[in-house]
């Protein structure tokens, strides 16, 4: 193909800047991982290499407390807005368009455009009626929360993968004696199951880093892997928080490669 | 095929939209088709033949009129309730399911003994020759293998009707003339009626005993492929079916007045008014100047087996005839050269407009 077309990766100091911005952006966490096995105590300073830091996060019960808390809401949060998120993806394509579709979309990827700061303060304040009525201080609430915010990350690959599916698929299964369920069952949720893995990873991921709307809805002793850290921020901070972030990162990594692989275009 | 009716459209409507803006995508149609037969819906893009075929199949109800399968009413019948099954002019294959998992979901859904599913899906693999492929994803066949197992799919539970959407339209010329005898063989094995839907005229007088064409959300006329090709109702039948001259004149007794002056004999015309009729180029006859219609040959152009010699009658009206390539030489035809036409007996059909 000669194309003569605008082609930015034709314009001089191109690899330059690329090369430049790949560095920006990965040198940093390059930086974290490294000192993750420092051997001294600053996270600065090179004092030769060592796993001390990972045995002594393996060992601190703090950590393992946060972790097992990140867990459980990230799991509870991906799987309720993940079945929220099919339910409203099926609901705006596998119908005629409908009046106040448009505000649908717009309701349902929210979280997206909302300032978080502004929904974390709106959720403690409501929170915090509902705490003091009913008098339930448990994880629920930041359960409930994370399901919110991760709901348009789960939409959104659910109802692109819906909306690349071929009509004509559940239409023949229709011909050939499916009942509606039948087709859903057999034909729809099979084509569709990679986007709801997708979705369900993306939103187990941002649910896992998310430190705004949780520090301000957690109760006492709540503390997340992320929130933890922020914690020790302010106290003594050593190569212990990257020893935590690195292996955070590596969790991330495995399952946004996972998100890829699931939803790139097949042929 | 017997004379007894499968499938009966009465009165048949169905709209799109609204208002002022609505279409009528099929306006009043009624058609009986017979059990065991090879029927063709043939038609231009948009004359409603898919839709017709999509109200039979329920995957649309009509707006009003009455669908009938064996006399029952099956109008407002879901699809999954109808012993109907489509081949889908994308063939809608399901990416998940191996081909034989693909022919075996109906009688899976019908809820068949395992033994028998297992039973027919073999069956059906060995009735399009797809026995080596049945543990493969159907994205790893060829077109013309998807084709066969899209049918193989709609066969196996073995429907009172089969219904085909343009199925060959995305093969290529030589896979399509393959698949349409195959298509014919398997309706004449399995003797179920099969109702195809086509814009290609050669395919559908080809492989049909019957043909309705369609144009403009009605049938023009339902016929064999023979009497639809030599006594065309209408203009857009003549034009659509093969290729024809029409005159046009003044309707005297028995034949027909053309601008020239000239008379060509119309057997039945009954005088006053104007009328049209249809004459094939194969009907057209090169005579004399004296012993015909009198004409100059125009532009000769050549086809192999035949030539098409366009001729220009006095007043300017075109005529195309079809002669056998050897004749023009030994004739030694040039343009401008003075002939006369004449009009093989029968050839003359008068059409409505």
């Amino acid at each position: 193909m000669a194309e003569r077309g605008f082609q930015i990766s034709r314009l001089p100091g191109f690899a330059t800047v690329a090369i430049g911005a790949f560095v920006l952006l990965y040198l940093p966490i390059l930086t974290l991982v490294v000192y993750s096995f420092n051997a001294s105590n600053s996270v600065a300073v090179w004092g030769g290499f060592s796993l001390h830091w990972y045995a002594d996060a393996w060992a601190n019960e703090d950590v393992k407390a946060a972790t097992v808390r990140s867990l459980v809401i990230g799991v509870s949060a991906a799987f309720l807005s993940t079945i929220l998120a099919t339910l409203a993806a099926l609901g705006t394509t596998r119908r005629r368009a409908f009046k106040g579709q448009t505000l649908i979309y717009v309701v349902i990827n929210q979280p997206l455009m909302v300032p978080e700061i502004v929904t974390a303060v709106a959720l403690m304040i409501f929170f915090g009626i509902i705490k003091v009525a009913t008098g339930y201080q448990g994880l629920g609430y930041l359960i409930a929360a994370h399901t919110a915010f991760c709901l348009p990350f789960a939409y959104l690959p659910i109802r692109a993968r819906l909306e690349s599916m071929d009509l004509a698929l559940e239409t023949a299964a229709a011909d050939l004696y499916a009942s509606p369920w039948q087709t859903f069952r057999r034909v729809t949720l099979p084509l569709l199951a990679p986007g709801i893995m997708a979705g369900a990873m993306l939103a187990f991921v941002i649910s896992l880093d998310d430190v705004v709307i949780t520090e301000f809805v957690k109760s006492g002793g709540q503390d997340t892997l992320p929130t933890y850290m922020l914690g020790q921020l302010r106290r003594s901070f050593t190569p212990e928080v990257n020893a935590i972030s690195t292996m955070l990162l590596a969790v991330t990594v495995v399952l946004l490669t996972a998100f890829f692989l699931l939803t790139r275009k097949k042929d | 095929m017997s004379d007894t009716v499968t499938i009966s459209a009465r009165n048949v409507v169905k709209a799109f939209g609204q208002g002022a803006g609505q279409v009528r995508a099929l306006d009043d149609v009624s058609v009986n088709i017979r059990q065991g037969e090879f029927f063709t819906l043939l038609g231009p893009s948009g004359c409603g033949k898919t839709t017709l075929l999509r109200l039979i199949a329920g995957f649309e109800m009509p707006t009003g009129g009455t669908i009938l399968l064996d006399g029952a009413d099956i109008t407002t019948q879901p699809p999954n309730k109808r012993p109907v099954n489509t081949v889908f002019q994308s063939y809608a294959l399901f990416p998940h399911l191996t081909v034989a998992q693909n022919i075996a979901f109906g009688l899976e859904m019908l809820g068949k003994p395992a033994s028998e599913v297992k039973a027919r899906t073999a069956a059906m693999l060995a009735l399009v020759k797809l026995e080596a492929m049945a543990g493969r994803k159907t994205s790893q066949l060829s077109g013309g293998q998807q084709q066969r197992v899209a049918l193989a799919r709609a066969l196996a539970p073995q429907p009172k009707v089969l219904l085909l959407d343009e199925p060959l339209s995305a093969l290529d010329l030589k896979l399509r003339k393959e698949m349409q005898i195959e298509l014919k063989r398997l309706q004449l094995e399995t003797g179920i009626t099969f109702i195809f839907v086509t814009h290609d005229q050669e395919e559908a007088l080809t492989m049909s005993d019957r043909i309705a064409v369609m144009s403009a959300g009605k049938i023009q006329q339902v016929g064999s492929a023979k009497e639809i090709y030599i006594h065309p109702k209408n203009r857009f039948v003549a034009s659509f079916i093969g290729e024809t001259n029409f005159l046009h004149g003044k309707a005297e007794a028995g034949a027909l007045r053309l601008g020239t002056g000239e008379r060509v004999e119309v057997p039945g015309l009954a005088a006053g008014g104007e009328a049209t009729v249809s004459v094939r180029p194969e009907q057209v006859r090169l005579v004399l100047p004296s012993d015909g219609l009198k004409a100059t040959v125009g532009a000769l152009v050549y086809f192999g087996t035949d030539t098409h010699c366009h001729l220009h009658l006095a007043d300017g009206t075109e005529v195309v005839a079809r002669l056998q390539s050897p004749a023009t030489g030994e004739a030694g035809l040039a343009q401008g050269q003075a002939v006369g036409l004449r009009f093989a007996e029968g050839a003359v059909q008068r059409v409505e407009d």
